[in-house]
């Protein structure tokens, strides 16, 4: 009575197969970062030490180091976050917390979404007619940092929202109906609330920044300048931009070409560090989280 | 003193021509309401017929959102809290309310009680420790609460039963004193032991506050109220002692609802 018919047999084999092939796709996928990482750690791994990590690129940058690039990318980084992030964060307060549903925060949002499209060399015209030009910052560090930060605004908003609006209306309401202020009710109760979403929002944000090149070449960072920046009025070598000259920029002789790889290496580590703390952070507040 | 001022001040909630608009939908229609001070007064009516927009307006937590539009006026206390010169906070310091779904902050237990307190105490004011735990022990026994979390304090309110929960949200209203408290629909989130805990607290506190509760419980509005109010889609249909209404109510549609006939 229960035994099965050839329809059942049938479907059973679709079944069995559909499940096969989603399976092989989902393993496509991860195939090219598994490759990718790979070839980084294989070839880029030997050239990695302590000298690699902390001393100044010399030859042409055949060899030597990359600590100018890597302090360049930290300071392109916190500059570009110092002024993207209270600016993002306050405008997506306002959004959230206080601005109704009318077409002036239809328009903004709408900004907000186009801005988020732009392409990135777009940004970097804006940053060099923007900051290197119309206010005279020069081929600089602030200049490019702002251009990074213009470009990342729309994302810390985006996440700040998101997290913001994770928040139950019904803690806003009970915070309301005791006579709060919006003001005591934010900050007593919605940005405790929310503030894991916004620094991982944050710190995501910081691993794309560092991983910029266009936003950066024209409006701040150099190919060569083999000492550290000493202000943000100066110019810059970045990590990203490094691997970019290294890659296409200078002849490398045969001992050398494998040190491409290990500036990828040391940038892609940035970048996983970065998101492993991120990730790492969010499970720890989740974890503290009351509701 | 004249008889109407001096009348007025026995009510705790009076309206006139009350209309309420949700953009271009209209939830209330011209409600006139005399609540009486120190009583309970339940709000029935089937579901959508706009009680809880009519708790919702009389403090003014509507208007958050952009596109409600209210006209009339709302006396509470004998002043007209739709008046331009009304700060709002003051307004909601008067005002207590208690939700469908305890709603208590992802703090703990304590903090819960004293967060209303806190809000309202003036910057740079200090209040001891000892002051503070007075607040606490004082409204949590008053909510009938006391024995069963004085050694918990320091729990997050999220691990209390629902029961405990909503008469947690109950208790952190008080240290603000408010003379008036809406309930809306308390006990509906809870089973009925727990709403006859709730209930009884209800009780208790008459008396201190004006309480108005909304309700789809005939049996709770009966036994809890003195007197009731029977809304039908945004208009008020009936408003008289709760024995009166139930045992002779005045409108065919209140017997109808009443004896379940329909909502
Ligand atoms: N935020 C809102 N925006 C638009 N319309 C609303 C909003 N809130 C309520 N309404 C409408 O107003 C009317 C009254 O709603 P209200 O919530 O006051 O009813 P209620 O009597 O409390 O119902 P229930 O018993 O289901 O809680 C309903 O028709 C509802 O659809
Ligand atoms: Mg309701």
């Amino acid at each position: 009575m229960f035994a099965a018919t050839e329809l059942n047999n049938g479907n059973r084999r679709t079944q069995t197969l559909i499940k096969v092939l989603l399976l092989t796709m989902t393993l496509l996928l991860i195939v090219p970062v598994l490759i990718i990482l790979t070839m980084l750690i294989v070839k880029g791994g030997p050239v990695l030490s302590f000298e690699f990590l902390f001393s100044d690129p010399k030859d042409e940058m055949t060899a030597g180091g990359i600590f100018p690039a890597l302090m360049g990318t930290v300071w392109l980084v916190s500059v570009a976050l110092l002024a993207s992030v209270p600016l993002g964060v306050a405008a997506a307060i306002y959004l959230s917390e206080y601005a109704g549903d009318n077409w002036f925060t239809r328009t903004i949002n709408l900004a907000i979404i186009n801005l988020a499209g732009v392409p990135s060399i777009v940004h970097a015209l804006f940053g060099v007619g923007a900051f290197v030009l119309f206010f005279k910052f020069g081929t600089s560090i602030l200049a490019a940092s702002l251009t990074l930060a213009v470009m990342t605004l729309p994302v810390v908003i985006v996440a700040t929202r998101e997290s913001l609006q994770a928040v139950p209306q019904a803690f806003r309401e009970a915070c309301w109906n005791m006579g709060a202020t919006r003001w005591q009710t934010i900050r007593r109760v919605v940005l405790p609330n929310s503030i894991s979403g916004i620094l991982t929002g944050v710190i995501l944000e910081v691993s794309r920044t560092a991983g910029e090149t266009a936003p950066i070449m024209f409006t701040g960072a150099v190919i060569f300048m083999p000492f550290l920046p000493e202000g943000v009025g100066d110019q810059t070598m970045a990590m990203s931009l490094h691997l970019y000259a290294m890659a296409t920029q200078v002849p490398l002789p045969e001992h050398a070409t494998n040190l491409p790889y290990g500036v990828a290496l040391v940038l892609i580590g940035m970048v996983l560090a970065m998101n492993a703390v991120s990730i790492g952070f969010r499970v720890w507040l989740r974890g503290k989280k009351k509701w | 003193m004249d008889n109407a001022t001096s009348l007025q001040a026995d009510l705790a909630v009076r309206t006139r021509d009350l209309n309420l608009w949700y953009g271009t939908f209209q939830a209330l229609f011209d409600v006139d309401l005399d609540i009486k001070q120190g009583i309970i007064t339940s709000l029935i009516g089937p579901s959508g017929c706009g009680k809880s927009t009519f708790l919702r307006a009389i403090n003014r937590i509507n208007e958050r959102l952009g596109y409600v539009r209210t006209t009339g006026t709302i006396d509470v206390c004998g002043h007209n809290i739709l008046d331009e010169s009304v700060e709002l906070v003051q307004v909601r310091k008067q005002i207590g309310m208690v939700f469908q779904r305890p709603n208590p902050l992802p703090l703990s237990i304590r903090d819960n009680v004293l967060c209303g307190h806190r809000l309202h105490t003036p910057k740079g004011e200090r209040v001891s420790r000892e002051d503070h735990d007075d607040i606490v022990e004082e409204v949590l026994k008053q909510v009938l609460l006391w024995d069963a979390v004085k050694d918990i304090l320091k729990r997050p309110a999220i691990s209390l039963s629902l029961e405990q929960q909503q008469k947690l949200c109950i208790a952190r209203l008080l240290p603000v004193k408010p003379t008036l408290l809406l309930m809306d629909e308390p006990c509906s989130a809870l089973d009925p032991a727990a709403t006859a805990a709730v209930e009884e607290l209800i009780w208790e506190l008459k008396g201190k506050f004006t309480i108005v509760i909304v309700t789809h419980n005939m049996a709770q509005a009966r036994r809890a109220s003195d007197e009731c109010i029977f809304m039908l889609m945004g208009k008020v249909v009936e408003h008289g002692p709760t024995d009166q209404t139930f045992v002779t109510p005045q409108h065919k549609e209140t017997a109808d609802y009443i004896e379940g006939r329909y909502g």
